[in-house]
C-alpha cells in the first residue's frame, strides 16, 4: 500500500524525487527544498493518495555534513487508505523551507517547536515564536553544538558562601553529563566523555569499518617498522 | 483602591468599559493539568481570541536521551505521560527492537499487551474522574481514582513502583510475571466493570453533567485529521483510527475488540469514548490471560542485548565483561533511522530514533500525542465562553510531561 505512494509520486515528479528508501520497513522519499511544499500539497489533494492525516514534523541536526547541515522529516499517514509516508528534505543553516501549516494546521505549532529546538525558520509561518522555551532564551538546544549542561536561568541562581556542600549538589556537578564533546569533536579533536573517567583522547568514536581498518592497518605497520 | 469619599455617588453614572478583557489563566491553575498558559481576550465571557502556551514543564526529553545509552531513556520515556508509563515503556522497547529486528518471545508480549491495557484502563479513569471533579462532582472522581489505586496495587506487586515503573527492557521486560499475576488480574476485572456501570449511574443521566459536556468544545473529523489529532479525542470526532487495530503490534491482531467512535467530537463524546475504551481493554486482558503460555522465557535469548544473569556477573569472567559493556557502553545498534508507532493512552505514541552505530542514540524525538491534541483545543475554544475551559480542556485530557517533554 505505502510503496504505490512513493510509486505514484515517482511517476508525478519524476528526477524531483532524489532518493527513496524503505529501510526498516519505512517508506521514505527525499526531495529538494523548492519542491518541499510542492510535493506535500499535492500528496494531500491527490485523489489516489489523500495523505490527509497530519502525523509529525521534525527535524535532525548533522553539523559535520558539508552539503546541508539539517534533515527536516516530515510524517504523514492517510486516513482512506491507511498508507503511511515519510519526506525529507535538506535544510542549510539559514535556508528556510517553505511552511506546510497552510495545509496541515498541526504543521504550524511542530514549526514553531523546529525554530525553537533547530534555529530553522519556516517562510510564510504565521506565527514564528518560539513555543517551549522563552523568548529570552539564546541558542538553539536541540543543536549538536549546544552544551547539555549549559545553563540560561531567568532568575539568576543564589549565591551562598560556604554551603558545607560536596558536589553534585552544587551547580557544577563534578562529572561530565554527556558522552560526548560535540565542541571539540566539531573543532577536529577526537575528544570523547566517558561518564566514569572523564574527558580524554579517542574514547568510544564511532569509526566506520573502512576507518576503523585503516586505523588497524597503520597501527600494524607502525608496529612492523618499529621492530626492523 | 480609591478611598471611599471620592467614588461617584451616583451609580448610573459609572462607566463600563466595552474594550475586551485580558485575561491570563495558568500556568498554575487547578484546572489547568500540570502547568499551561493560557492569554485569553475576553468579551463579556465570550473567548474572542487564545493563546495556548505550553513549556513550562519542558525539560529537554530528547537532549536528555543523546547523552546516555538505549537503555537508560526507560526512566525518562516512564515521566512522559506519567498516568500510563508502563504504555511508553511499551513504546520505546518496540522502537529500539525494531532498530535491532528483534522480536520477543510470545509470552513476553502477551505480558507487554496486558500490563500496557491495565495502564490505559487506569489513565481513562484517571482522566474521565478529574474531567466529573472539574465540574464540581468530587464522588466520581473518588469513586473512579479508586480503580486506578487498584490497578496500581497490581503494578507494584509486578513492577515494584506504582508510578514510574521503569519496568521495560530492550528485548524483553526486567522480570518475569509474578505467579499470582493472572489470578490478580481476573480478581479486577469485575471490580472494573461494577465501576464503569456505576459511573454511568452516577453521570450519565446527571442533567448538569450533561449540560457542560453535550454540545461544548466541538472538533470536526477534519479538524482534527488537519491537526494531526489521534486517540479518543480522534474517534470522538469519528475518525475510526486506532493504531492497536489499523498497524497491529505485538500480538493485537489475535484479539477481537472494537473501536469505538464517536459522531460529535465535543466532551460529552470524548468522555464516553474513554469509557467504553475501558471496557475493550478489559476485553483484551480477558482474551490475553487466556491466551498466555504461563511459562518460557520472557527475554531474548541474546547475550549482545540482554545483561547476563547477576549470579554469573559475580562469578564468571564473561558475564562480569558482557555487564560491563552493556552498562558502559551500552548495546550496539545497526545504523539507521526508524519510527515505530503504539497506541498511547492519549493517542499514537511514536519514537522516531537516529543510530550512528554507536551505544548512545544519536537523535531521538518523541511525537507525543498530547502535543497536536492540545493545538487542536484553540479551534474547539475559540467561539465559545469562558466557562467551557474547564470541560474541553479537562477532556482534552493533556499531560504536560508528555506535551512539553
Amino acid at each position: 500500500m505505502t510503496q504505490a505512494v512513493v510509486d505514484r509520486l515517482k511517476a508525478q515528479f519524476e528526477e524531483r524525487v532524489r532518493e527513496t528508501s524503505d529501510a526498516f520497513g519505512d517508506h521514505e522519499l527525499v526531495v529538494a527544498v523548492k519542491d518541499w511544499v510542492e510535493v506535500a500539497q499535492f500528496m494531500k489533494d491527490d485523489g489516489d493518495l489523500q495523505m490527509d492525516h497530519f502525523i509529525d514534523l521534525t527535524a535532525i541536526d548533522y553539523p559535520e555534513r558539508e552539503s546541508a547541515r539539517f534533515d527536516v522529516v516530515l510524517m504523514l499517514r492517510s486516513s482512506v487508505t491507511g498508507a503511511r509516508i515519510r519526506m525529507r528534505t535538506y535544510v542549510q543553516d539559514g535556508e528556510e523551507p517553505g511552511t506546510l501549516s497552510e495545509i496541515w494546521s498541526g504543521a504550524n505549532w511542530a514549526e514553531r517547536e523546529i525554530w525553537d529546538m533547530f534555529g530553522i525558520k519556516f517562510d510564510g509561518h504565521p506565527d514564528m515564536r518560539r513555543i517551549l522555551l522563552y523568548e529570552e532564551f539564546v541558542g538553539h538546544p536541540l543543536r549538536k553544538d549546544y552544551p547539555i549542561d549549559k545553563a540560561q536561568p531567568l532568575v539568576p541562581y543564589r549565591e551562598v558562601d560556604d554551603t558545607q556542600k560536596l558536589p553534585p549538589f552544587g551547580i557544577e556537578e563534578g562529572q561530565p553529563f554527556a558522552r560526548i564533546d560535540w565542541e571539540s569533536r566539531l573543532a577536529g579533536g577526537d575528544n570523547q566523555v566517558s561518564p566514569a573517567i572523564g574527558v580524554q583522547q579517542g574514547q568510544r568514536r564511532a569509526l566506520s569499518d573502512s576507518e576503523a581498518a585503516q586505523q588497524i592497518q597503520a597501527r600494524i605497520a607502525e608496529r612492523m617498522a618499529k621492530d626492523e | 483602591m480609591e478611598p471611599a469619599d471620592e467614588l461617584p455617588n451616583d451609580e448610573a453614572s459609572l462607566e463600563i468599559s466595552a474594550d475586551p478583557m485580558r485575561l491570563n489563566m495558568g500556568p498554575s491553575h487547578p484546572a489547568m493539568h500540570g502547568t499551561v498558559r493560557m492569554v485569553i481576550d475576553l468579551d463579556g465571557e465570550n473567548l474572542i481570541n487564545l493563546d495556548v502556551q505550553p513549556g513550562y514543564l519542558h525539560r529537554g526529553f530528547e537532549k536528555s536521551c543523546e547523552r546516555g545509552t538505549w537503555a537508560q531513556v526507560f526512566p525518562y520515556a516512564d515521566r512522559l505521560n506519567y498516568v500510563s508509563p508502563m504504555l511508553n515503556n511499551v513504546g520505546w522497547s518496540l522502537t529500539v527492537e525494531k532498530l535491532l529486528g528483534i522480536e520477543v518471545p510470545e509470552r513476553c508480549q502477551y505480558y507487554r499487551v496486558i500490563l500496557g491495557e491495565l495502564a490505559r484502563v487506569s489513565d481513562h479513569f484517571t482522566s474521565n474522574g478529574a474531567s466529573a471533579m472539574e465540574l464540581g462532582a468530587f464522588t466520581p472522581f473518588l469513586w473512579l481514582l479508586k480503580v486506578r489505586d487498584w490497578v496500581w496495587d497490581i503494578l507494584e506487586r509486578e513492577t515494584g513502583a506504582r508510578m514510574t515503573h521503569s519496568f521495560g527492557r530492550i528485548g524483553g521486560m526486567a522480570a518475569p510475571p509474578t505467579e499470582t499475576f493472572k489470578d490478580d488480574v481476573l480478581r479486577l476485572i469485575p471490580e472494573v466493570h461494577k465501576v464503569v456501570k456505576e459511573t454511568e449511574i452516577m453521570l450519565v443521566r446527571n442533567r448538569i453533567f450533561l449540560d457542560r459536556m453535550q454540545g461544548v468544545g466541538v472538533l470536526t473529523k477534519e479538524q482534527a485529521l488537519s491537526y494531526g489529532v489521534t486517540g479518543p479525542m480522534a474517534r470522538s470526532t469519528g475518525l475510526p483510527y486506532d493504531v492497536r487495530k489499523d498497524h497491529p503490534y505485538l500480538v493485537y491482531d489475535r484479539f477481537d475488540f472494537d473501536v469505538p467512535v464517536g459522531e460529535d467530537g465535543d466532551n460529552w463524546d470524548r468522555f464516553m469514548v474513554r469509557l467504553e475504551e475501558i471496557r475493550q481493554s478489559v476485553r483484551i486482558i480477558e482474551q490475553a490471560i487466556e491466551q498466555m503460555p504461563d511459562d518460557g522465557p520472557i527475554n531474548v535469548d541474546d547475550p549482545r542485548i540482554m545483561l547476563p544473569e547477576k549470579d554469573d556477573v559475580y562469578t564468571t569472567i564473561e558475564a562480569t565483561i558482557a555487564h560491563f559493556k552493556l552498562v558502559m557502553e551500552g548495546l550496539r545498534t545497526p545504523k539507521g533511522e526508524v519510527y515505530s508507532f503504539t497506541e498511547g493512552a492519549n493517542g499514537e505514541l511514536g519514537f522516531h530514533i537516529v543510530s550512528d552505530g554507536s551505544g548512545t542514540p544519536y537523535r531521538v524525538r518523541v511525537r507525543p500525542p498530547c502535543w497536536y491534541n492540545l493545538a487542536a483545543s484553540r479551534e474547539m475554544l475559540l467561539g465559545g465562553m469562558i466557562a467551557d475551559i474547564i470541560p474541553t480542556f479537562g477532556s482534552v485530557n493533556m499531560i504536560g510531561g508528555e506535551c512539553d517533554r
